[in-house]
Formats: structure tokens, sequence, C-alpha cells
């Protein structure tokens, strides 16, 4: 099948910054696709070249097999949710929604329907005659979702959608999203720096750094086979096991990363079962987080962090500074490309 | 509008500040008023004061005068012309230079903006010498880009510092959602830089109304309403006749800058 959308050795350079390095990338129809990344890293740059906002140095960019590069952003047939949403502080908040058929030609009272329609789906129509400066955040990102739809576009694009809610109301818009989706089966393409969110929503994520894509993959081969230390420290924060300790360790050279959670704390002087590899170290730090606790543990010239259940840790409270034993099973030791 | 900070700021003033305050704007406005007052002296040669009478005689007599009405009729015409080719010029230059980044970018800006630092006149000596070089006969339309020259500076500066206030989302939501540059324009752009142009417009019409250093210099024998002016002084027959348009011609001026006063305030319903 053709991908939806399709990268081709796309570089976007700004004077000498390369903020997309010969970038190639497919995304298939009706997929829930992020971009992940720290800010820089060129994910942005790399939505406003599928949304025709920006056009690449060089390199193609092709939606469902058309090469639509250098092709303007009202002749795309995606449309794009904004960070700050865009909405038009001098139109009502149902044409602002009915804005996108309005430029298209559609009658008065046919686009005002559309609009309506397309806010139900919102669950804002109530607010329709509303001035934008009239509601709040979350609202204001509603009605922004309302208006890239209504063009019934085959992609639409999300620059952190959720960036500027609080908590709370982020966590709700992800599961409303994430519905809307699927029940429209449209191709998402979203913007995030915040790896809960892109694990927790997408079918598949590409991490980026440095303008370039360092993994793409689902949410769980992401988190248990992180390809390079990078992939393996943003995403789920794994500690990066290399040097001397892995040589200790493994008897090898390579890099290797290994989840918190797979980590098991014990007294320096309990015996480790076979086939589990361990190393004793001091405690530096523990940072409580309600449900669960992080141990940092100094070992050697690494500190690891090992998460407990609370409810496990209860038990024993060493004191800072106290020698610790730590153990894992050989297999959750992820070994990791070198860059 | 007094605000609440400036009412406490004027009860904490001293008497003498107060004074002070009232003196200074006395000082600005004393002329005015007398030139509202002797509109209407029945005496027509000296400002003896007080004014023997009063009278409202003038105000015919001027109304019956062929030139006051030719004067103020050009007035109005060059004001009108060279505000509409300031609102169409300033606006694509502001355009030109708000959105866009390019080598030069900043010594255009200043070029731009220099017609309005540079003494009246010196613009006049330099455009009577290019039209003079130029075989082009003084007139309507020399007074016209006379005028433009400032008049385009005050809509370029109105105009891009409201543009500069519109995030880019804005536009490119609107082309996102299909529409094209002109649309874009007429939809989004213009609703938001409408009062900007209003205020820029009504601020260049009344200073090409009342210019008259560079006016001085490309009128050729036209006369437009400050000439007229410069010309009564030294005929000192019917003076109340030069106060009784200058009372017309403050009235008429005032309406549009109280506006463009009013339009150009920040207000704080955006959203």
């Amino acid at each position: 099948m053709t991908p939806a959308i399709e990268l081709a050795g796309v570089s976007r350079l700004f004077g000498a910054v390369r903020a997309l390095d010969d970038v190639s990338l497919a995304i298939a129809g009706g997929e829930f696709f992020a971009l992940l990344g720290p800010s820089g890293s060129g994910k942005t740059t790399c939505l406003r070249l599928i949304a025709g906002f920006d056009q690449p140095t060089t390199g193609r960019v092709m939606l469902h097999g058309e090469d639509v590069t250098g092709v303007p952003p009202f002749q795309r047939s995606v449309n794009t949710v904004f960070q700050d949403y865009a909405l038009f502080p001098h139109m009502s908040v149902v044409e602002n929604v009915a804005y996108g058929p309005m430029v298209r030609g559609v009658g008065a009272d046919e686009r005002r329907r559309l609009a309506l329609e397309v806010l139900e789906l919102v669950q804002l129509a109530a607010l329709a005659d509303r001035a934008p400066s009239q509601l709040s955040g979350g609202q204001k990102q509603r009605v922004a979702l309302a208006r890239a739809l209504v063009n019934r576009p085959q992609v639409l694009l999300l620059d952190e959608p959720l960036g500027a809610l609080d908590l709370r109301l982020r966590e709700e818009m992800q599961i409303e999203l994430k519905a809307i989706q699927q029940r429209l089966g449209i191709t998402f393409v979203y913007v995030t720096h915040d790896q809960g969110e892109a694990l927790s929503m997408a079918d598949r994520v590409a991490v980026f750094r440095d303008g370039r894509i360092e993994q793409v993959d689902t949410p769980r081969e992401l988190y248990v086979r992180p390809r390079t230390a990078f992939v393996a420290r943003f995403v789920g924060s794994a500690n990066v096991i290399e040097g001397a300790l892995a040589r200790r360790l493994t008897g090898s050279d390579r890099v290797f990363a290994i989840r918190p959670e797979m980590i098991e704390v014990r007294g320096s002087d309990e015996p480790v079962p076979g086939g589990m590899l361990s190393c004793e170290g001091t405690l530096e730090e523990v940072h409580y987080h309600g449900a669960t606790s992080r141990w940092h543990v100094r070992v050697g010239e690494a500190v690891l962090t090992a998460v407990r259940a609370e409810a496990a840790a209860a038990a024993v409270i060493p004191a800072h500074g106290a020698r610790l034993r730590l153990a894992w099973a050989r297999e959750s030791l992820v070994p990791l490309e070198e860059r | 509008m007094p605000s609440r900070r400036m009412r406490a700021a004027w009860d904490r003033a001293t008497l003498g500040q107060k004074i002070a305050a009232f003196a200074g704007l006395a000082f600005l406005h004393l002329p005015v008023w007398v030139i509202f007052l002797y509109a209407f002296t029945t005496e027509d040669r000296t400002y003896q004061f007080p004014p023997p009478g009063l009278t409202l005689k003038w105000f015919e007599v001027a109304f019956a005068r062929a030139d006051i009405w030719a004067a103020l009729k050009l007035s109005l015409a060059v004001a009108s012309v060279a505000t509409a080719i300031a609102l169409l010029l300033g606006t694509l230059a502001a355009f030109a230079l708000a959105r866009s980044r390019f080598r030069g970018r900043e010594l255009i800006t200043l070029l731009f903006v220099l017609p309005i630092a540079l003494p009246g006149i010196v613009t006049g000596i330099a455009l009577l010498a290019a039209f003079k070089m130029g075989g082009i006969q003084p007139g309507f339309w020399t007074i016209v880009v006379g005028h433009a020259t400032f008049c385009i500076v005050i809509v370029h500066n109105n105009v891009i510092a409201r543009l500069r206030r519109i995030p880019p989302s804005w536009v490119e939501a609107s082309m996102d959602l299909g529409a094209d540059g002109l649309q874009t324009f007429r939809h989004v752009l213009l609703p938001q830089i409408a009062t900007a142009l209003l205020a820029g417009g009504m601020l260049a019409f009344a200073l090409s109304f009342d210019e008259i250093i560079v006016t001085l210099f490309t009128a050729g024998h036209e006369r437009t309403l400050p000439i007229w002016f410069f010309n009564e002084l030294f005929r000192p027959r019917e003076r109340p006749i030069t106060n009784v348009v200058a009372v017309t011609v403050v009235l008429i001026t005032l309406v549009p800058i109280l506006l463009a006063y009013r339009l150009t305030r920040p207000n704080d319903t955006r959203g």
C-alpha cells in the first residue's frame, strides 16, 4: 500500500544549521504516528515540511504517493492543529471552524452546518457563537481541532497540541484525541517532546535527535529494545552501562541499557541467585514518587537508578551511604549500537 | 480616561506641582483659545483685550470668499490623494519588511522612515531641485508627491507595528485551511490591520492637510490652505477672517486625530 506520507532523503538547512539531516520516513494511512524528540531536534521542522509551511533544501515530500515538494499548503490535503491554536480573534468559534469551507466557496448555511457538525464531535457546539477570547485553553484546543477536521483531511498534523494545558486536562485530551483518530480513521502525525504522551497514544514513534531519526518503532519496541543510548535515556530514562562496569559485568566492550524497574535492590550480604548479574554500590539518594520510589546508587563512576514499588521498599529503609547490592537478570541488559 | 493610578498620583502631588501642571497646559493651549476668541471680535485690526464686542459676522464674510474655498478644496484634494497613495504603498512596504528576512532589510527600513526625520525644508529643496531637473511643472501632483513622502511613513509605521503583533501561525493556519495569499489577506490580515490603516490614514491626512514647508517648495502657483494663511499674515486686513478659518481647520483636524487616538489605543479584548 502507498504510504500516506513519505519523506525521501529530506534535509532542511537554516544557514549552516542542519535542522533536518537526510531524513527518510514512511507513515501508513490511518496510523497514529508520533515525532518525539527534545526541542531543536527537528521534529517540528519535519511537520512543517509535511504541511507545506516550509520546503526541504534537498529531498522530496510525498502525500499518498504524489510528490508535493514545492506545493503550497493551501493545495495539500493535510490540516494542522497549531501549538498556539492560531484561532482568528475577529471570528466567532463557528466562523473559525467554518473558515476552511468558506475559502473553498461553500455557502453560508452549508458551512455553518458543517462547522456545527464538527463542533459536536469535539463537544463544543454549545459555545459556537462565543469569541475565542472567551474560551479556556482546553476549549480553544478543541476549536483548533474542529477547525482542522472540518475539511475532512486524510492527514492531520498536530504540533504539540496539548503543550499549554495542565496535566489533568492533558490526560483527558490524550484519550479523546486517540478516540477521535480511531473513529475517523485518519492519519495523525503528532509532534511532542513528552515521551509518556508518545508512548501512550502512538502506534509508532520516530525519535529525533539533532535533525536525524534515531529509531522508528512501536512504543513497546522502543521501550524494550532501544537501539541507542539516546533512545534508551530519552524514552523511559534507562540506565546506560558502559566502560569498566560493562566489561566487568559482561566481559564485553559494548554499551548496554537496563530499565530501572528491572534492577533489584538487595542488602550487600544477601546471596544473588544464579544467572543474575550483580554489582555493589552506595545509596546516594532516594526520590519518593508515591506508588514507587527511585533509588540512585553509585557503582564506581556510574550512578544507576532502580525503581522499587513503595510497598516492597517499606520493609527496608537504608540510610544514605549504605552499601547495597544491585542485581538483575542477564536478559534484561539490552545491547546498544555505538554512536 | 483617568486611571486609578493616575488619580493616586494626582492626590500625592503638592500644590506647587499642581499649579505647575496647569501652567504648562495653559502655555500650550492659550494661544489656541486666543484664536478662538478673536474669531468673534467686532474689531478687525488689533488684538485688544477684552474684545470690544462679539459677532458672528466674520463667519459670513469668510463663507463668501472664493479664495478660501479654493484653498480648502485644494488642501482636501491633496490630502485625500496623498493619503490614498500612502495607504497603498505604506501597507505594501510594511508587509514586505515585517514578514521577510533579507540582507539590507534594516537599511531599507531606515531609508524608508528617514523622510519623516528629515527637516521639511530639506525635503522641499530636494524635491524642487528634482522636479526642475526632470522638467516637471510644479502643481497639484508635485504637492501630492511631496506630502506622500511622509504620509507613507506614517501608514508604514502604524501597519508594521500591528503586523508584528500578529503571530505567523495565523497566516499559516489560514493557508493550511485552503486560503491562498489573497484570501488570507482579506479574511485574516485585513481585519487585524483595519484599525491601524484607519488610524494611519487619518494621521497622514491631518499631516498633509496642514503641511506648509514642503508645500511652499512644491506648490508652484497653487495655494493650499496653509499657504493661504501664510499669505494672509502679510495682509492684516480682516484679521478675524483668518481666525475664523483657523477655528474651522482646528475643528476639522481634531475629529480624525481624536478618532485615530482612540483606535490605536491597545485594546484588551484580544484573545
